[in-house]
């Protein structure tokens, strides 16, 4: 599945998008960032207050226990500033 | 008759007079028009701000407003809506985003116009960044603005 980030997320890790192949254990939103936070101190640094992270699956906001499966794209972002 | 809905993300800069115009010429049925224009500030908290860069998700912007200007149209008995969101660098005094809102009376018009803006604050995937003299700044999100949005989920 293809994740993207957005804002300081994707400062710190690095790059604003990239295809991702978790193991099946890795269920909901929160599994995934916990599973991404392993892949590097970029990604610790990212998701280091996972209660400020925001996520969307396939352009709609989604909670961290809701279920990845089936996914296209998945986003991470910080709370959001516009208007 | 369908209702106009005009939705529109861009760099560029608007005419907020030209956008009330397109929403009401030849049009006998508007009473009200509320419109709600939020501009870039020069300044916050007496720290001066050379400009703000927004950043948006393209796709996921344009899908979550067309999901408030749903839930607008289904709520209030509007009879025409323009939103209109910028992204890139923006300087002090430019606009940033527009709301206008069209009905028969004032009350649906004016209530539309601040749902509208107090979820685009908080669900709608921008971020500003902030240059300032001391270089450049994601800008925090306020519980006042999660506040705002959260009362209009009160029964």
């Amino acid at each position: 599945m293809k994740v993207v980030y957005f804002a300081w997320v994707r400062e710190r890790i690095g790059k604003a998008e990239e295809i991702v192949d978790p193991p099946p254990a890795v269920r909901t939103v929160a599994d995934l960032i916990g599973w991404l936070t392993e892949r590097g101190e970029q990604y610790a640094y990212a998701f280091e207050t996972p209660r400020v992270i925001r996520a969307a699956i396939d352009h709609a906001h989604v909670k961290p226990d809701t279920a990845i499966a089936g996914a296209r794209e998945i986003a991470f972002f910080p709370p959001m500033t516009g208007g | 008759m369908s209702i106009p809905v005009t939705i529109r993300l861009q760099e560029a800069d608007f005419d907020t007079a030209h956008e009330i115009a397109a929403l009401t010429r030849g049009r006998t049925d508007i009473g009200a028009v509320v419109t709600f224009s939020g501009i870039c500030r020069g300044g916050e908290g007496g720290d001066a701000i050379a400009a703000l860069t927004l950043e948006h998700y393209p796709g996921m912007a344009e899908a979550e407003i067309g999901r408030h200007a749903d839930e607008a149209l289904s709520r209030w008995p509007l009879t025409g809506l323009t939103i209109i969101h910028r992204y890139g660098r923006i300087v002090p005094g430019e606009n940033i985003v527009l709301v206008v809102t069209a009905s028969s009376h004032r009350e649906a018009a004016f209530q539309a116009a601040e749902f509208l803006m107090d979820y685009l604050k908080t669900h709608a995937p921008f971020w500003k960044r902030e240059e300032n003299t001391a270089g450049a700044s994601w800008v925090d999100a306020t519980s006042h603005d999660d506040a705002a949005a959260a009362r209009w989920t009160k029964s």
